[in-house]
């Protein structure tokens, strides 16, 4: 499969020979992929025990977990730097399992940008195209094309030392583009860059992938990058998918506990169910306070675990006449300008985070020591796996 | 002032040892040698300066015939050296996997063996009675007039088997400071095996191939030890005859007068080369 089959930039992923042509065909599926090493020591390690999931055609997908959690192998294996122990990986519903990264029509870039230290950046860029046997004039176009996209137009002739890191890290972007690839992956290209270079090119990268309109396969331990540019986000943990959901879902509603710590702060409260009221199951707490969370099904007398992310907890002289309160003491405030960060211990020893937004009606100001409650809505509290797996399916 | 004072001499401190043996074992024996080319006169009479460059002359017309096969043999040694050297620094660098250290080992294990006995060893695999040729010759395999010893053949295996190692480590110290992804993205880009190779790891390994051609080209072109044992009278070079000038000629002025014009020849030969294939532009080169 030659890179020249592919679609033209800025209109919808291609029309595959082998798929019907209906946008329903997933770009990429993996089907029971697992990954084994052998270690020399005769042992077998599972990177990957065992993933399923189908990408969508022009979606900005991002593989998300700490370092060690099988994303990169699973990267590696869709571009073909890796061989499946086990499953299969299709793309555009054929199978690529066992082709080599010369005949797959994905390209990568690289965590070291990989760049051609040889060559001017003209000659990087043209490489995949070279290669490919396009013509010249059309390299010649396609080139200065792709190195607009990333708005290094006229650097043609110069050599990749010669450019800063984020400039290497777009020439690697434009190298990979330029051959129009049916999916681009990309193995944590930010991670070398300074913070604020980081957010430039986040924007950018969101910016360039609706512009080509490719699948874009993100792998990153960064969760504030995930959630920022990604249509859905797989949280992975042990060599498997601990949740697959958008952004909002994966936050909002973290399935286990993993993703509820993985991806911002999480406040978690555990408890029994001591009755239902409705369909909110209310926890038995020490003292004065009360705590109910939504659940699907009724329980009484159950363990559960809730949480409730800082940002929807305010911090009341007195409790109010519905909703959740937990008397605590104020152990730790950090001023960060636009928001406060309380730590609040309740009775029993919770450690509990609340960010508390600096705005015009800020009427919250509390040092340690001081008695306060911790209040905030039963539906933005979230009771840990209790209302199943959100495996929803991609949007469309 | 003080600490001032010592951060400024420190420099010195540390080139001085090194810089005083080179003057002394380098710089004062050159200007020696430079000096007796341009004497005239005998052992038994004494030699007297005479500023005469008769002895240039009379080398260059004596010994064209030695100098030039010292040269051939040693582009030829040169070349076979590099098809030797390159796949096994490839090998080891690609594939050795945890077991490079071990292979870099054993590339190096013959130099615990001084390099005439090694040689000598040669000869008597070599002769014509020796552990190759005589079952082959006593059993009518071979001709009894076919003789690997006292040929081209010999001289050139020994001064190329010599050298192996020079060439290998250069290579294989390039071919480790390429960065792996760069390999994977040749691959990802559509690019063969083969075409991985021509394009990148070549390329990037050039200098490793310069430096080993350097290291091997000069010693091998003024190497005597190579022809004394395993040539004949036909492989004379000129190291081997700035040895017989020296040893057993005693014509101390002739002998260095041919080796500033062997010195000179050499350091030409490599100013031309790198100028030809000079590091950056080798890069340069390979990427058109």
């Amino acid at each position: 499969m030659s890179a020249t089959v592919s679609a033209t930039t800025g209109s919808a992923p291609p029309e595959v020979g082998s798929a019907p042509g209906s946008g329903t065909t997933a770009a990429i599926s993996l089907v029971g992929v697992a990954k084994e090493y052998t270690s020399r020591r005769g042992d077998s390690v599972r990177a990957v025990d065992g993933i399923d999931m189908a990408i969508g055609q022009g979606e900005f997908f991002s593989m998300l977990g700490p370092s060690g959690c099988g994303k990169t192998t699973t990267l590696r294996m869709i571009g073909g730097f890796e061989e499946a122990t086990e499953g299969n990986v299709l793309l555009y519903g054929e199978d690529v399992t066992n082709t080599p990264p010369n005949r797959r029509d994905v390209n990568m870039v690289f965590q070291s940008y990989a760049l051609f230290p040889h060559m001017d950046i003209f000659t990087n860029v043209a490489f995949g195209l070279r290669r490919a046997k396009v013509a010249k004039r059309e390299i010649t176009d396609r080139v200065k094309e792709s190195l607009a996209l990333v708005e290094l137009s006229g650097m043609d002739t110069r050599r990749p030392s010669q450019l800063s890191g984020g400039q290497q890290q777009r020439v690697a972007l434009a190298r990979a583009l330029v051959n129009r690839p049916r999916a681009l992956l990309l193995d944590e290209p930010l991670g070398a860059l300074d913070l604020k270079l980081r957010q430039t090119m986040q924007i950018e990268l969101k910016r360039i992938q609706r512009e080509v309109g490719i699948t874009f396969v993100y792998v990153t331990h960064d969760q504030g990058e995930a959630l920022t540019m990604s249509d859905r986000v797989a949280v992975m943990n042990g060599g498997r998918i601990e949740q697959l959901g958008t952004p909002k879902e994966i936050y909002e509603r973290p399935a286990t506990k993993f993703t509820a710590g993985f991806i911002g702060t999480s406040n978690i409260i555990e408890g029994t169910v001591e009755r239902m009221d409705g369909n909110l199951a209310v926890l038995s707490v020490p003292g004065e306070g009360r705590a109910m969370v939504p659940v699907d099904s009724p329980r009484t007398g159950g363990h559960i675990e809730l949480t409730v992310r800082p940002e929807k907890i305010s911090l009341c002289a007195e409790p109010p006449g519905d909703g959740c309160a937990l008397p605590g003491t104020v152990t730790e405030v950090v001023y960060l300008g636009t928001s406060t960060n309380y730590t609040v211990t309740t009775a029993d020893g919770t450690e509990m985070v609340v960010f508390v937004q600096n705005d015009a009606s800020a009427a919250v100001d509390l040092d340690r020591g001081d008695r306060t409650w911790l209040c905030w809505r039963p539906e933005h509290g979230y009771a840990l796996g209790g209302s199943g797996q959100v495996e929803s399916e991609r949007p469309s | 002032m003080r600490r001032r004072l010592a951060s400024a001499l420190t420099p010195y401190a540390l080139v001085f040892p090194g810089g005083l043996w080179i003057a002394i074992f380098f710089v004062v024996p050159i200007v020696a040698m430079l000096s007796l080319s341009t004497m005239s006169g005998d052992l038994l009479t004494g030699f007297q300066q005479t500023f005469s460059i008769s002895n240039y002359a009379d080398v260059l017309s004596l010994y064209h015939e030695q100098f030039i096969r010292s040269i051939i043999y040693g582009l030829i040694a040169t070349i076979a050296v590099i098809v030797i050297s390159y796949p096994m620094a490839y090998w080891i660098s690609l594939y050795g996997g945890a077991r490079k250290p071990t292979y870099l080992f054993l590339l190096l294990l013959p130099f615990f063996v001084t390099f005439v006995l090694r040689t000598l060893s040669w000869k008597f695999l070599l002769s014509d009675d020796g552990l190759l040729l005589g079952p082959l010759h006593s059993a009518g395999i071979v001709p009894q007039d076919f003789h690997i010893l006292a040929t081209s053949f010999a001289v050139i295996s020994g001064l190329a088997y010599y050298s192996v190692p020079f060439m290998v480590l250069p290579i294989y110290v390039a071919l480790e400071r390429i960065n792996r992804e760069v390999l994977e993205a040749a691959s990802d880009l559509y690019a063969s095996k083969v075409q991985t190779f021509l394009k990148v790891v070549l390329p990037l390994s050039l200098p490793g191939v310069f430096a080993g051609v350097l290291l091997t080209f000069v010693p091998v072109t003024s190497d005597y030890i190579s022809a004394e044992i395993l040539g004949g009278t036909g492989q004379v070079m000129i190291g081997n005859v700035i040895e017989t000038l020296y040893i057993t000629n005693s014509d101390y002025p002739q002998a260095a007068a041919l080796s500033f014009v062997l010195m000179f020849a050499l350091l030409l030969g490599i100013f031309a080369y790198a100028r030809a294939l000079g590091t950056e532009d080798v890069l340069e080169v390979s990427a058109a």
